[in-house]
């Protein structure tokens, strides 16, 4: 199987971080910005992927295993927290939730 | 050890800055009275000490003397804050100490649901310091500051429950009056100083002695200033209208007013300076006869208080009064030996009080108790000990052994005489009678309505047991130090304070007069014990048809206002300085006052606004306004804003790593 080159596989986790990037700034919708904190994750999990066949070590991909746990609690919680705020708020916009204001 | 004296005050101060600095929120409820009757029990240990190693061996002349620094240098004048232990104060020492330390152990329990529970701490500890300056002091300014603390300490715990007005009053008028003595104090400690140049006491006394002859004007004015001033602390006529309102203050507090500080300033003030006042005749004959009266006039007014506390208040003006004729009549020791005893029963008899009160829910009147001998066995036994001790019992107790002392050394004075011992004599016979109109009233007959209703009382802790019993033992055993001629003849008290106090001058008496002395003493005593139990005892009904005779009735109410000394001062000076007060507002001083002062303050302030210095500090104040404003407006509550500073930052950060 021929090697994918170091530089495809990051420029791949670059672009995936910036549309996740993306995605939370301009997104006001709490589902979408929970989907681009996912894409995000998922970078950074490429990225490792990349970096552990380019030197041939497991560290990459036991790495990777960790990020998916995280990922997989922090969705968890994450839209428990999204159904809450929508029954107090009956809204999933987060411009809605502006009450800590200075 | 003689070199550890200047913290036998220290400690106690130590304890006050701690209590008052840490406050009630800092500190446990529990630690607070470790730590206050803990400062006291470590200094009374310490005098322990000292005491035993004072014993032991004397140091040179009898007196050690501690410099502790120098308090003020100013032209040729340098005062040091400096002690001096001799016989006279480390009798004082102790007594403050021991009896001192002792009420702090009762207040322990008996204050512990006060919620000023610190603050009682705090004051009683200043107050303990306060008086063993006054007493250790050895010179009269340092006195002075001691006399003047013991004076406010007076008055915060006089009107420790501030909320209520009437104590609030007591406090202000116990601090008045005194301050009226402590006004002539100070005219008479100026007058010293600047007649004989010196504040040392040990040095003013002989100078005294050399440039001023017996019952020359300046010694009769001086010595009569200092009278006044003992006059106000002691509560002897006519300054002793404060001591009776007093009372608002918490028990433990009337004690350690009563037995050990304060009220037994001017005692020792006196004996402290009793070359002066061997100086001037004309003044000890005064205080003599202002002693005979305060114990005649306070016997008869205990004799018809209804409140338990008022009773102990004239009997403990009556006692001193008994040391002022001693004192009058040049009995030195022998005052100071009536101090020592009544401290210990004058406390007994107030903490036995304080137990009676507190378990019949804050119950003053005699009246309404009764019985309580069955109920509270222990406080009936060691409050019996203690009024025994009072009326001097013969043979057995404390009080017969000092009081007899200052009969006999009256009669026997040439200051003295039979008049005054007949005083005297009247007032051991007045003792008897009232105290135990009071124990006969409290401890026996039938338990009033009010008392049995309420469950049996609860017994008192240990911390309150320890202090009446160990006060009743010193209230019969404190006595046997000090053995009348006739009765084994060994004057050891009055040995160890001979190098302080010098002895009295007998004139000849004939011999076995004494013991015809002590006998109409003991005669006097019975009877008044014998006519209590059979007025207010026996036949209860007499007394009363006495009082409810047109004739009785004046008397009772004339004595139980005290005299009417309060109503006299009411009207002559009160009354018209408040009037002159109101009448005189807005008169011309007052307006002189508005127009020189403030209206051009107002006026001065009011141009000034807006200056340069006021620019400065507004626009100090606009600057952080903006800031505060400017950094509010970065917190703007929506989530995406601080996502985007968050990736901005990581952005720079990364930039700056790479590029650099």
């Amino acid at each position: 199987m021929a090697e994918v080159p170091v530089e495809h596989g990051l420029i791949l986790a670059a672009i995936l971080f910036a549309l996740g990037l993306t995605g939370v700034l301009v997104r006001r919708n709490l589902l979408f910005i929970l989907l681009s904190l996912e894409v995000m994750i998922n970078a950074a999990g490429v990225a490792f992927i990349t970096a552990g066949s380019r030197w041939a070590q497991p560290d990459g991909q036991i790495l990777f295993l960790f990020i998916l746990a995280v990922a997989a609690a922090e969705v968890s919680i994450g839209l428990a927290l999204v159904l809450l705020f929508h029954r107090s708020r009956k809204s999933l916009s987060v411009d809605d939730a502006i009450g800590m204001r200075g | 050890m003689l070199s550890l004296l200047w913290l036998v005050p220290a400690i106690p101060l130590a304890g006050f800055a701690a209590l008052a600095l840490l406050g009630n929120f800092r500190l446990p409820r529990a630690v607070t009275p470790i730590v206050g009757a803990g400062s006291v029990g470590l200094s009374a240990l310490l005098t322990v000490l000292i005491g035993a190693q004072y014993l032991a061996s004397p140091p040179a002349g009898s007196a050690y003397t501690q410099t502790v620094w120098n308090w003020m240098a100013a032209g040729g004048l340098t005062l040091a804050v400096a002690f001096r232990l001799d016989a006279l104060s480390l009798t004082m020492i102790f007594v403050v100490t021991f009896v001192g330390f002792l009420i702090h152990l009762y207040s322990a329990e008996h204050m512990a649901r006060d919620e000023g529970y610190n603050r009682f701490f705090a004051y009683m500890n200043l107050f303990v310091a306060a008086m063993l300056v006054l007493v250790l002091a050895d010179n009269l300014l340092l006195l002075y500051l001691g006399w003047e603390g013991v004076g406010l300490c007076s008055y915060l715990l006089i009107g420790f429950w501030y909320r209520e007005e009437a104590n609030g009053r007591a406090a202000r008028k116990a601090f008045l009056v005194t301050r009226v003595g402590d006004a002539a104090l100070a005219v008479g400690m100026f007058l010293i100083f600047v007649q004989l140049g010196t504040w040392n006491i040990q040095d003013l006394m002989p100078r005294a002695a050399a440039q001023w002859t017996a019952g020359s004007a300046v010694a009769l004015l001086a010595a009569a200033l200092l009278l006044a001033g003992a006059l106000g602390k002691s509560a002897q006529l006519p300054l002793q209208v404060w001591l009776p309102d007093a009372m608002a203050g918490p028990t433990p507090v009337s004690a350690l007013i009563h037995a050990a500080t304060m009220v037994t300033a001017g005692v020792y003030l006196i004996a402290r300076m009793h070359v002066l006042f061997s100086l001037a005749p004309a003044v000890m004959l005064a205080a003599a006869v202002i002693g005979a009266a305060t114990l005649l006039l306070a016997g008869l007014s205990a004799l018809v208080q209804r409140d338990i506390k008022r009773v102990l208040a004239y009997s403990t003006m009556s006692q001193v009064g008994y040391m002022f004729l001693a004192l009058g009549a040049g009995a030195w020791s022998a005052a100071i030996f009536h101090f020592w005893t009544h401290a210990f029963f004058k406390a007994l008899l107030f903490l036995g009080a304080g137990v009676v009160i507190q378990s019949l829910d804050e119950e003053h009147d005699i009246f309404r108790m009764g019985g309580l001998r069955k109920t509270q066995p222990l406080t009936f036994w060691t409050f019996l000990i203690g009024a025994c001790s009072l009326s001097a019992l013969p043979l057995l107790t404390a009080g017969f052994y000092s009081k007899d002392k200052i009969l006999w050394d009256v009669w026997s004075s040439p200051a003295g005489g039979p008049v005054l011992w007949a005083a005297g004599l009247a007032g051991a016979f007045l003792t008897s009678l009232y105290i135990f109109r009071v124990v006969f009233r409290v401890f026996f007959g039938a338990p009033f309505a009010k008392t049995q209703e309420s469950s049996p009382p609860n017994q008192p802790g240990i911390r309150v047991r320890i202090p009446l019993l160990v006060l009743a033992v010193f209230s019969i055993g404190a006595g046997f130090v000090e053995l009348p001629e006739a009765l084994g003849n060994m004057p050891a008290f009055s040995d160890f304070l001979s190098t302080t106090l010098p002895a009295l001058t007998v004139m000849a008496a004939a011999p076995g007069s004494e013991v015809f002395l002590e006998i109409d003493a003991a005669a006097a005593v019975l009877f008044g014990m014998l006519l209590a139990y059979v007025f207010f005892l026996r036949r209860p009904g007499l007394s009363d048809r006495m009082a409810r005779t047109p004739a009785g009735n004046a008397i009772h109410r004339f004595w139980s206002a005290g005299w009417g000394f309060d109503w006299l001062y009411e009207t002559v000076i009160v009354h018209p300085y408040v009037r002159l007060a109101a009448r005189n507002k807005n008169d011309v001083f007052d307006r002189l006052v508005d127009r020189l002062v403030t209206r051009p303050y107002t006026w001065l302030a009011r141009i000034s606004r807006g200056d340069f210095f006021d620019r400065i500090f507004s626009w100090i104040a606009d600057l952080n306004a903006g800031i505060s404003r400017a950094l509010g407006a970065l917190q703007s509550g929506y989530v995406r804003w601080y996502a985007a500073g968050i990736a901005a930052g990581a952005i720079i950060l990364i930039a700056m790593a790479v590029l650099q």
